[in-house]
């Protein structure tokens, strides 16, 4: 996944690249910018030339405001429907047609982006926030807080993801209960928190492990660094490439992990609106009406594509050896 | 019994004239030893040298001599396990590091005791441009802001003669070249203006015409900073020129320790003899090198009596029962031999 060579679409095209990397830097560089940057506007600026960068925060700033305001994009009602509606055809009237219930699919998409897109976000800043926190840890001091902290990582590796996410869901979320529809977000995306920390704690600690033993580390512990310092500006600037990746594709996984949720029942429910909650209702109709599975679907997929796109660009312009 | 005996008095000949002086650093009986699955290792078996202001000691031996685990163990960075050390002092002004809390040992390091690395492109973090990171002393241990740090900090790259100073600020150390970097983690370690330098083989990784360049610039900033230098090498070459004492280290002992030119006219203890008589010679062309027989000692079984008998030419049975005490062998100079006189007085 951090091999440089597999990430060439999302490279800076050479041509569009100053030869200001070239060395010697000519001094009216150096004169221009003045006020000294560090590792982010550095990456700021490099970012700032990629055109898939910008093409994929444009998208996520798009499903952003559907989240917020979906009434921006549409008018429609996406609760109730009329049944003499039911699988109707895209037309002028609904873009992207009818379901069974005869609701209007499209502002049944623009609705469902909040749902989707909270949870897995959510889950994914969580995710990364216990399993990086743990990971720095137990790959920093070692020893028997290592051993600790791997050994519970390794238990709730050991649990299957549904059937840990159906025993925490029944338990606060189960039939006859009626928690609000925040509430119901909050239970998936801890869940999803709980059962996915792991990964990114092993991912973490393994990083740390091979950065903390590099030079630069004990360099900056023989000039006096305090080991604040070297966690926060040493270490993790060079442990968080990985990261950034693993964490856009966790995006991806997430909606799709919610998706399987509300599919069996425990997750969000109608009349909740979600992509998943959409693509598990449409199954039935797959042969009549493929529409109906087909746009949830396409949201979805361009909604994970932006997060995986946008990862990639963020991951080449903090590794100054990409630039 | 303690093995080795350095008198107070071999201190060198080397001119203390108009300098600050007093022994800024001093290391004494030291002794570190690495326990591992496979048993304990005596890396280090007494080691006792010191630097004063404006003086430069070089530290020389072969790898696993143990020259650059005393070194680490003065600046505190050896990794404890499996590095613990069991005896002995590292002084600085007087006052004994080991003691020290973790806080006051951090506030020496950098400011008091500086160290250079050995390979510079990964002692330099890859994510931050060499000005950054040299201004980043500045700014956490001076408390200067971004502007004035970035100035001191090209005050700094134009003091190790980086050309363009300014504009190289901004570049990453993959962008520099070899001896550029090198030069660019001596400014990062002279920032804060360090008492005493040490030097863990500054030129090993970089080339013959840049090493002697990386060493005359080094030799020249510690004559301007009035520092001391502890320079760790393995280059009996590269010691010649910036030394004013040379210490030779085997088998985490001191076995000899005198002024370079006296080290060089006449040396007293038959592994320096070894080493001199290695270095290739013009007039000794298309004959075979001439080399020191067999291998240092595992240091988890090291050889009773002097370590370096079972390679010694001179090697007697006494060799074989008595490690040879660090004694003084005339003016300023001391060799762990029992022959040690011989040796000095022969022709």
């Amino acid at each position: 996944m951090s091999d440089p060579s597999t990430a060439s679409i999302v490279s800076t095209p050479r041509a569009e690249q100053p030869t200001e990397t070239v060395s010697p830097v000519g001094a009216p560089q150096g004169d221009r910018k003045e006020k000294p940057r560090g590792l982010l506007g550095d990456a700021w600026l490099d970012l700032r030339r990629k055109p898939l960068f910008w093409i994929s925060a444009l998208f996520i700033l798009l499903f952003l405001l559907m989240a917020a305001f979906p009434q921006l994009f549409t008018s429609g009602d996406a609760v109730n429907g009329s049944l003499d509606r039911s699988l109707g055809k895209p037309s002028g009237d609904a873009w992207f047609g009818y379901d069974f219930q005869g609701r209007d699919v499209y502002a049944r998409v623009i609705y469902g982006a909040r749902a989707s897109i909270v949870v897995s976000v959510l889950s994914v800043l969580g995710t990364l926030l216990v399993g990086g926190a743990m990971g720095v840890i137990a790959g920093y001091r070692g020893g028997w807080v290592d051993a600790v902290l791997s050994r519970v990582a390794d238990v709730f590796f050991g649990l299957p993801f549904v059937l840990g996410a159906i025993v925490i869901l029944t338990t606060f979320n189960g039939s006859g209960t009626s928690n609000s529809q925040w509430k119901i977000m909050g239970l998936v995306t801890v869940s999803l928190i709980v059962l996915s920390w792991p990964v990114v704690m092993r991912l973490m600690r393994s990083s740390v492990l091979s950065t903390k033993e590099a030079d630069y580390i004990v360099a900056a512990r023989a000039l006096g660094a305090g080991t604040g310092r070297i966690v926060l500006k040493h270490l993790l600037p060079n442990c968080l490439a990985p990261l950034l990746v693993y964490g856009t594709i966790m995006v991806g996984s997430f909606i799709g992990a919610e998706a399987t949720l509300s599919f069996l029942g425990v997750g969000l429910k109608s009349p909740v609106v979600s992509w998943g909650i959409m693509i598990s209702e449409s199954q039935s109709f797959i042969r009549v009406s493929p529409s109906l599975l087909f746009f949830p679907s396409l949201f979805l997929v361009l909604a994970v594509l932006s997060f995986v796109m946008l990862g990639e660009a963020v991951r080449e312009a903090l590794d100054p050896k990409l630039r | 019994m303690s093995d080795i005996l350095v008198s107070e008095q071999s201190a060198p000949g080397a001119d203390g004239s108009g300098r600050p002086s007093g022994r800024l650093l001093e290391v004494e009986d030291l002794r570190v030893e690495f326990r591992t699955r496979d048993g304990v290792a005596k890396v280090i078996n007494g080691v006792t040298y010191h630097v004063e202001a404006g003086e430069t000691l070089a530290v020389l031996g072969e790898s696993g001599s143990g020259k650059s685990v005393t070194a680490q163990t003065i600046m505190g960075i050896l990794d404890t396990p499996p590095g613990f050390v069991t005896n002995g002092q590292v002084r600085f002004h007087g006052k004994d590091m080991l003691k020290m809390s973790a806080e006051e040992r951090r506030r020496i390091r950098g400011e008091g005791i500086a160290m250079i690395f050995q390979d510079s492109l990964s002692a330099l973090n890859p994510v931050f441009t060499v000005g950054f990171q040299i201004a980043e002393q500045f700014r956490i241990r001076r408390g200067m802001s971004r502007a004035d740090a970035k100035k001191r900090a090209v005050e700094m790259l134009d003091q190790v003669k980086i050309p363009n100073a300014k504009g190289r600020y901004s570049n990453y150390p993959h962008q520099f070249s070899g001896g550029m970097r090198q030069r660019a983690m001596i400014a990062m370690s002279l920032a804060l203006d360090p008492e005493v330098l040490i030097a863990d083989e500054p030129t090993t990784a970089l080339d013959v015409t840049v090493q002697a360049q990386i060493m005359d610039l080094l030799g020249e900033l510690q004559r301007e900073r009035q520092m001391g230098m502890i320079l760790i090498t393995h280059d009996l070459g590269v010691v010649a020129d910036v030394a004013d004492r040379i210490a030779v280290m085997y088998a985490g002992r001191i076995v000899e320790e005198a002024d370079v030119f006296e080290l060089y006219r006449k040396p007293a203890h038959p592994y320096t003899l070894g080493l001199l008589n290695s270095i290739p010679r013009m007039d000794e062309r298309g004959q075979e090198l001439r080399t020191i027989k067999g291998l240092p000692p595992n240091l988890m079984n090291i050889p009773p009596g002097c370590p370096f008998n079972p390679r010694c030419p001179m090697a007697q049975p006494v060799c074989r029962e008595k490690v040879p005490p660090l004694l003084q062998v005339g003016a300023g100079r001391a060799s762990a031999c029992h022959f040690a006189e011989e040796l000095v007085n022969r022709d």
